[in-house]
């Protein structure tokens, strides 16, 4: 074994300089370790400053990470000990995070401190940090789907706009599709389970039963969704395109290939950039419609975003929830819309920055009042993927509908298995220690 | 290669030949054998993303890795997929590069040196790249391939949404990718025949047909074999190519074990069934090279 030591000597050494590099002091400055994500981890940097000139004390040091490896990166820095103090965080990821230990509970540093306020923010999205009843993270910036449609297309077809129901926004699809037989009403890349999961949940289908111990998805209001969906495709309103089918979403936008598609924020942006000049009075977006006229309007669809978490290992605990306490401030969340282009998680900050009289971003902000988060379970990444193939199957006609999601409830059944064995045994665990 | 004996020497000899061997011994033992031991042992454990949390809900399963695997019809899926990446792209590669190293041999071909690097040019590409320029080509509406087969009035095909095609579309960016290799290594092949043979050959008044069936083929029969070995162990590892292309899809059609085992090891964390498929792949295509060794000592015993 000796022929090892100098390699096992060298890494030791490697990661004792680590150590002393991420060691928090720089002179009598305490240094907190924040990561962030893509873009938003370029952003941010500006905002340190004026962060470091009201806290004398203290120091930020943004690492960058690029989005596609972000989850990995957290889980490997977790297995390796290497995770910063703090770090922007998918709140989809939140339920992972939590089972996995490492987020530090946010609670009590919330309802102390002056800076939140709750009625000044989305509910929807304050509840997707939540998991068993704790507060695990805050949001940073928000995130939901609406509807991007051709004005123009639209108002040729004289259909009721938006629509207040399933049926008015399929009789809008149809008419649009009547105006010319090669183009199609909607994108839906036949790939994304978040489409179908949003109609489910509008339709209230609770997607997993038993807390979250198996898959719900063969009962009666979820396969009424899946029957919406896949109709569209059956009837020829949306081209059965997964997301790598599609060669320029702006382009073929542009072309009229389809009317309308479902995204988020983000492309409030990129469609001003990327779309050619005489189109740019041609779009606008509109809030997802509820089932049944009637109802309460706009239906809801996803709650999606980032939060910003503190480590539970964290060195600089104190130091990383002054950082985020700062982040969060209304003034703060203004600039960093100003510069990155992510939807504040104040409404404030919507008001000031003038995004509340932006006829394209009001949508967002009607849509943020009426958003769910997908299921809290730690699997719920896994089981989004088998949604997917159980949609592709029954839109291809691969598969009947019943068929589809029985298999998918089984499907669930498994990836949930020691979800339920850790649950049971927890509780089991309790109840022992309650007899003595 | 023959085993290693040391019967004849002297035990002195043999303790220096340990000696000597023993640096490798260890090397192969640190990064070979361990980790072969413990990713077998992982694949006896349902180790997650739990067990990263908290070892103690690690529970040790035993085969039960292996019999659900067994018993799931996704991964029969992906066996069969891993089956047909094989057979169709196995002997594609082979005949394509056997083919192209002919030409590129022939005393007739100009620009050799052109060839050769055109056609090993694939191997060296970056293959997202590659592939980023293959779903242009093979896009449905916009893709050149389509335009070409319109303008011979055969209708769009959906290259990458279609499962049979999708098959097809990652077999032949498979076949593209591998086959300048294998035509190097036929090229060495076919230099190192004797060209006294075919003179003689000829004499003798035959023609191309049997000089290739009685000359070229028989003498390239090792390197024949060697490129069938190589070429079909990389295909049932093959993951690349569907995981830039297709992600797996559509409908799963182009999953191979290799992916399998990524996307439940790496992206949903069941490291204890990734590891099993692991194993199972690796029986897989111990079987598939013991077949082929198989039929190799079967022919050279017909022959002598």
């Amino acid at each position: 074994m000796s022929r090892t030591r100098p390699l096992g000597f060298g890494l030791v050494l490697l990661a004792a300089t680590g150590i002393v590099a991420c060691k928090g002091q720089d002179g009598d400055r305490t240094t907190v370790r924040f990561w962030a994500f893509g873009r938003e981890g370029e952003e941010v940097r500006a905002l340190v400053p004026e962060f470091e000139r009201r806290n004398p004390d203290l120091r930020v040091d943004v690492q960058q990470v690029p989005w596609s490896a972000a989850h990995e990166k957290l889980l490997t820095a977790y297995v390796g000990n290497a995770l910063p103090d703090a770090a922007q965080m998918g709140n989809t990821w939140i339920p992972e995070m939590e089972a996995l230990g490492v987020l530090a509970p946010l609670g009590s540093r919330i309802s102390r401190s002056k800076s939140f306020d709750r009625a000044d923010s989305f509910a929807g999205v304050w509840d997707s940090n939540e998991v068993g009843g704790e507060l695990w993270g805050v949001p940073w910036y928000v995130d939901t789907r609406v509807i991007f449609y051709r004005t123009d297309l639209l108002a040729q077809t004289h259909a009721p706009w938006p629509p207040k129901s399933w049926a008015e926004w399929r009789g809008a699809m149809e008419k649009l599709r009547a105006l010319s037989p090669n183009h199609f009403a909607i994108l839906l890349p036949i790939d994304e389970w978040a489409q179908v999961m949003t109609l489910g949940q509008q339709r209230g289908a609770p997607l997993l039963k038993d807390g979250g111990r198996r898959g719900g998805f063969a009962e009666p209001r979820f396969r009424a969704a899946l029957d919406f969906y896949s109709g569209l495709f059956r009837d020829g309103l949306a081209p059965p395109l997964d997301q790598s089918g599609l060669a320029n979403l702006y382009q073929q936008f542009a072309e009229g290939y389809f009317a309308m598609f479902i995204s988020g924020p983000w492309n409030l942006a990129e469609m001003e950039r990327r779309l050619p000049p005489e189109m740019q009075d041609r779009w606008a977006t509109a809030p997802m419609p509820p089932p049944e006229a009637g109802g309460d309007y706009p239906g809801t669809s996803l709650a999606g975003g980032a939060s910003l978490v503190v480590f539970s290992g964290a060195t600089q605990s104190e130091g990383a929830w002054r950082w985020i306490e700062y982040l969060s401030e209304p003034a703060q969340q203004a600039e960093f819309f100003r510069r990155a282009g992510d939807l504040p998680s104040r409404r404030s900050a919507w008001t000031s920055t003038g995004l509340a009289s932006d006829t394209r971003a009001v949508a967002f902000l009607t849509q943020l009042g009426y958003v769910s988060p997908s299921p809290k379970v730690p699997e719920w990444e896994q089981i989004g993927a088998r949604l997917a193939v159980a949609t592709e199957q029954v839109v291809r006609g691969a598969r009947d509908a019943d068929s589809a999601l029985a298999a998918l409830d089984a499907d669930t059944d498994r990836i949930l298995e020691k979800r339920r064995f850790l649950l049971d045994r927890e509780a089991s665990l309790k109840a022992t220690g309650r007899n003595r | 290669m023959s085993s290693p004996r040391t019967e004849g020497g002297s035990s002195a000899e043999a303790r220096a030949a340990w000696w000597l061997l023993s640096p490798a011994l260890i090397a192969i033992g640190l990064f070979f054998a361990v980790p072969l031991l413990a990713a077998l042992f992982l694949s006896l454990t349902d180790f997650d993303l739990y067990g990263i949390a908290d070892l103690g809900t690690v529970r040790f399963v035993g085969i039960g890795n292996y019999t659900d695997l067994l018993a799931d019809p996704r991964f029969w899926r992906a066996v069969r997929n891993t089956l047909v990446f094989a057979i169709l792209g196995g002997p594609a590669t082979i005949v394509a590069a056997l083919f192209g190293a002919v030409l590129v041999d022939s005393k007739l071909a100009r620009f050799r040196g052109f060839f050769r690097t055109v056609y090993f040019a694939p191997v060296v590409t970056t293959l997202v790249a590659a592939a980023v320029v293959w779903r242009a080509f093979l896009h449905p509406t916009f893709g050149p391939v389509n335009r070409i087969l319109g303008a011979v009035g055969i209708p769009a095909i959906d290259w990458l949404g279609n499962p049979r095609w999708a098959t097809l579309a990652i077999v032949s960016l498979s076949v593209w990718r591998t086959f300048g290799y294998c035509l190097v290594i036929f090229v060495a092949g076919l230099q190192s025949i004797p060209v006294s043979l075919y003179e003689a050959a000829k004499l003798e008044g035959a023609g191309t047909w049997r000089l290739t069936r009685d000359i070229t083929l028989p003498l390239l029969r090792p390197t024949t074999f060697f490129v069938a070995v190589i070429t079909s162990v990389g295909l049932f590892q093959i993951f690349a190519e569907p995981y830039v292309i297709t992600r797996g899809g559509p409908l799963e059609a182009t999953t191979s074990l290799a992916l399998m085992m990524y996307d439940q090891g790496f992206r949903w964390w069941s490291l204890g069934r990734a590891a099993a498929i692991a194993f199972l792949l690796f029986l897989l295509i111990l079987a598939a090279s013991a077949i082929q060794l198989a039929i190799r000592r079967l022919r050279q015993a017909e022959e002598s």
